[in-house]
């Protein structure tokens, strides 16, 4: 008895030993990380108070500056060549190099993400519902959304359907995805912010056609999502499915995802349909204030942002096939983007929060589809 | 390292088990305590409606079925194995050996990507059997054959050894018998395997219950027929219902601790049986 | 998960012809056992390949020289080099303290060390997420001193050391408990000091056990997706490991690119499967 009871007294004191000596090197730890940098970006000493003397002697380079842009799924290929644009931009103006990281996954995991400490100087994504988790958590400004023109919305997209080329089920509007042998494919609106606005489309489409009748419209889309076959998590994941897997007669699309899944995987074997009514969906860009502070790069950050508004960032947003809010660019690109009758979620949803609580949340419209009996 | 314990023949007990307990605190024990303190956020009523909302119960019914059924899939075809590697000749058959630990050492993620493409109708194998009408990507056949793959290793390697180890002399009492070959298997070599092929099974179940990676490619996520519970753990979250995805989490984590304890228990009791038999 | 990935060898052994099937049934069973093996694992692995080099040589060389590959692949070695000796030392320790002594709980705590095979990968992403993240219950005061745990390297490793925590240990345990410890005991005995004891008389008898699991658990490690995933971030060439950069080029139409990356860490799984081979050869013919 007694040899096990030492014995144990001494694995508890090395036990305890050791926990002590891990603290002492968390604290270590600690005073390293702070001078080492974070993600590199203590290595340029608060660049405003740098920037703002710069334009005074402009023959010093500025110490070269990071910012981390948190995006979602479809916009990997716009903010690639953006990022470039910018860069020289901001070489040009300021003499001083800037390197922009990105980051893309769903909307919603993204933002959460951030929430969860990952340090974005700003985030463009998928909705203002993602944005607002972020408010909540008080990253940044109650009224962000004022912060830039147009709702902080420098393009806008819609939805439509991609279909097979020919288009052999005559998918012309929202009432043939309801079709017997249709095979719709969208992403989980639970999970991927862009198959939100392909939900609230239908929606949309079915409160017209049915004098604003709710049942009906639930009904229409319990309809819809009964001929859907797979699920993805994300926008990406969908399109891979409808293309390469070969699934499903049509895809709910954000109209980029479309052109882009045309040009880069068979521009013969797909069609894209615009339907009579869709939605306008903004996504928005924001500057995280907790972070930019933090870190002191909130004129680089805020210049960015700013940027996707120039003559130069509009065009590069319409050559991705995002539609350029600024109206001589806008032109530019008539022909790529025709005319359509677009809801509006803030006009015919109530905003984000309340078309989230009613149809997304846990027991909302969406689970009941889903939900035997309900 | 210590010479001052020698009350115990073998020196170094204090310091390794102390060392063992520390580090599993830190790396295992107490991030997994965090879950159930975050559950503690919820009251009881709403703990239990986050774990028992009729598709949270679906998924739990997905994850289990699809697992059992690999397991037992595997508990099959991995005995199967076993015996023809251990048993008999043939070219080749170090390669297949090593072949058989390719899931241990592949990414879940390329498994889970290579399986779609194979069995979706547009490939190998999909599309031999789409002109039958039999589908297995998206459905919970895929599924079943993503953790098939992950799991067969865990029997193969656990009833390899034990049927090396005994093979020769249940096979001399059984010749002396005179049984015949299917008798024989049935009712000597069966039972002795019993255990070991239990165990295997159950680990390969236990991994299957929780596999993510493998199966999000595969499955078509739909809520009520193919959605797994570490997909619902992962949905919850990016709604930042963080205290949802901690309940089902801690659900989970509960049943794999008691079947790892059943899977120990099943093999101390092999191990006492040997000592007894040795 | 005892001798789930033990080393044996033993020659075939001869038997006499009564206790063995007959010829036809032997090869419907070996037939049936490969037809298997081919359908669940030989089939995805070369569809990895052919997948990879459906665009050509060039468009594969270029996936694996491009700069993010670089940086995931060098991401993912140093996570390994981390994650596999941390490992390494706690599963020596804890198989020292479970197969040379006898202590009550020693049941439980070899379910403990098993407790990761069968967590969730999700799961483990998450419980790092509720210590460490910026909600999390240091978050706010690591954020005060500084220190990114969360979409950083430190945080990757910890996820990464989770999953792999049970491979040394496990792969020790029964093989340590087979050998005993009369061996140690007459090495002390003799007046040999601890230290000198494991390095003399324990570490040459279990060195080929502990190899298999230290390259195992390599393989684990390299390819860890799930947990990784919670973590990483995904910013492109910072916090993506050789995984998350398949899914990555996967999920940006570039699926020869995909695939390549993918053939990387399956030859990655194959080399690692070689050295098992030789890792037996070797201890078999000791």
């Amino acid at each position: 008895m007694m040899k096990t009871k030492s014995v144990r007294l001494h694995a508890l004191i090395v036990f305890v030993v050791m926990a002590v000596l891990l603290a002492a090197c968390g604290s270590n730890a600690g005073s390293n990380g702070g001078n080492g940098g974070v993600t590199g970006n203590a290595a340029s000493p608060s660049p405003t108070s740098g920037a703002s003397e710069a334009p005074a002697d402009n023959k010093e380079p500025l110490p070269p500056v990071k910012l981390l842009n948190v995006s979602y799924d479809p916009t990997r290929e716009l903010y690639v060549e953006f990022n470039k644009a910018f860069a020289d931009y901001w070489l040009k103006e300021k003499n001083q190099k800037v390197e922009i990281d990105q980051s893309h996954g769903g909307s919603g995991k993204q933002a959460r993400a951030v929430v969860d400490g990952l340090e974005a100087d700003v985030v463009t994504l998928a909705l203002g519902y993602d944005i607002d988790a972020l408010q909540e958590k008080e990253l940044l400004d109650q009224d962000w959304q004022k912060q830039f023109e147009l709702n902080s919305s420098p393009y806008t997209s819609t939805i439509v359907f991609l279909v097979r080329k020919g288009n052999p089920k005559g998918i012309k509007d929202w009432n043939d995805l309801l079709k017997e042998g249709v095979e719709v494919i969208t992403p989980n609106p639970k999970t991927s912010g862009g198959a939100r606005w392909n939900y609230l489309a239908a929606w949309g489409y079915a409160l017209k056609h049915n004098n604003n009748d709710e049942a009906a419209a639930k009904d229409f889309v319990t309809k819809l999502f009964k001929n859907v076959p797979v699920l993805d998590t994300g926008a990406r994941g969908s399109t891979t499915t409808f293309v390469e897997r070969g699934i499903g007669d049509v895809l709910l699309a954000w109209e980029n995802e479309a052109y882009l899944s045309i040009n880069e995987l068979g521009p013969d074997e797909f069609d894209i349909v615009y339907p009579s009514l869709s939605i306008l969906a903004e996504p928005p860009v924001a500057v995280v204030d907790k972070v930019v502070d933090k870190r002191g790069t909130r004129e680089v950050a805020e210049a960015y942002l700013q940027y996707l508004y120039s003559e130069e960032g509009q065009r590069i947003a319409g050559k991705n096939y995002y539609r350029p809010t600024n109206e001589t660019i806008a032109a530019e690109f008539k022909d790529q983007f025709p005319e359509l009758e677009l809801l509006q979620i803030d006009k015919d949803f109530g905003g984000w929060t309340e078309a989230q609580t009613k149809h997304f949340a846990d027991g909302g419209v969406f689970d009941q589809i889903y939900t035997p009996g309900a | 390292m210590k010479g001052s314990n020698n009350k115990k023949v073998l020196p170094g007990f204090g310091i390794s088990l102390g060392f063992t307990l520390f580090y599993l605190s830190l790396i295992v024990l107490i991030p997994l305590a965090g879950i159930f303190f975050k559950s503690f956020e919820l009251t009881w009523a709403e703990f239990w409606a986050a774990v028992t909302n009729p598709r949270v119960l679906a998924s739990y019914r997905i994850s289990f079925g699809s697992a059992l059924w690999a397991g037992l899939i595997n508990a099959v075809f991995g005995l199967l194995i076993a015996w023809v590697l251990v048993r008999y000749r043939f070219p080749g058959k170090k390669l297949i050996d090593s072949l058989v630990d390719i899931p241990f050492a592949l990414p879940t993620a390329v498994a889970g990507i290579a399986l779609t493409t194979i069995y979706a109708k547009s490939g190998w194998i999909g599309s031999l059997l789409d002109p039958l009408g039999i589908k297995i990507a998206y459905t919970q056949a895929g599924i079943t054959i993503a953790l098939i793959f992950i799991g067969l290793p865990f029997v193969v390697r656990t009833v390899q050894p034990v049927l090396q180890d005994f093979e020769r002399e249940m096979e001399d009492a059984a010749a002396t018998l005179g049984a015949y070959r299917f008798r024989t298997f049935r009712k000597v070599i069966l039972p002795e395997l019993m255990p070991a092929l239990l165990t295997g099974f159950a680990l390969a179940f236990a991994r299957g219950i929780g596999e993510y990676g493998s199966v999000v490619f595969i499955s078509g996520n739909m809520p009520m027929k193919t959605e797994i519970a570490p997909l619902l753990i992962m949905t919850k979250l990016e709604q930042y219902d963080y205290a949802g995805a901690t309940a089902i989490a801690a659900v989970m984590l509960i049943v794999s601790f008691i079947l790892l304890l059943i899977i120990n228990l099943l093999q101390w009791r092999m191990q006492r049986k040997a000592a007894a038999n040795a | 998960m005892a001798g789930a990935v033990t080393v044996f060898s033993k020659e075939d052994v001869k038997r006499p012809k009564h206790s063995t099937e007959h010829p036809v049934v032997q090869w419907l069973l070996i037939g049936l056992a490969l037809l298997f093996l081919a359908l669940v694992v030989l089939l995805p692995l070369a569809s990895v390949f052919v997948e990879a080099l459906r665009k050509g040589v060039g468009v594969y060389i270029d996936a694996l020289t491009e700069p993010d590959a670089l940086s995931a692949l060098k991401l993912t070695l140093i996570v390994a080099l981390i994650a596999v000796p941390a490992n390494t030392i706690f599963g020596v320790a804890a198989a020292w303290a479970i197969s040379k002594f006898k202590f009550r709980g020693k049941n439980f705590l070899i379910t403990l060390i098993d407790l990761p095979f069968a967590v969730s990968p999700v799961i483990a992403g998450l419980i790092y997420m509720l210590m460490f993240g910026a909600q999390g219950f240091f978050g706010p005061w690591l954020s005060d001193n500084g220190i990114q745990i969360m979409f950083a390297v430190p945080g990757i490793v910890l996820a990464t050391i989770f999953v792999t925590v049970p491979f040394v240990a496990r792969e020790l345990i029964p093989l340590m408990q087979a050998q005993g410890v009369q061996e140690e005991e007459a090495a002390s005995v003799l007046g040999a000091k601890g230290w000198s004891i494991f390095w003399r008389v324990t570490l040459p008898n279990i060195k080929w056990g502990l190899l298999y699991g230290v390259i195992l658990s390599n393989a684990r490690a390299m390819g860890e997706f799930g947990a990784v995933s919670v973590v990483s971030g995904h910013i492109r060439g910072q916090t993506n490991t050789l995984p998350l950069h398949v899914e990555i080029l996967y999920n940006e139409y570039q699926f020869s690119a995909s695939f390549a990356v993918a053939s990387l860490l399956v030859m990655l799984a194959v080399v690692t499967l070689i050295v098992k081979a030789i890792v037996e050869r070797k201890s078999s013919s000791h």
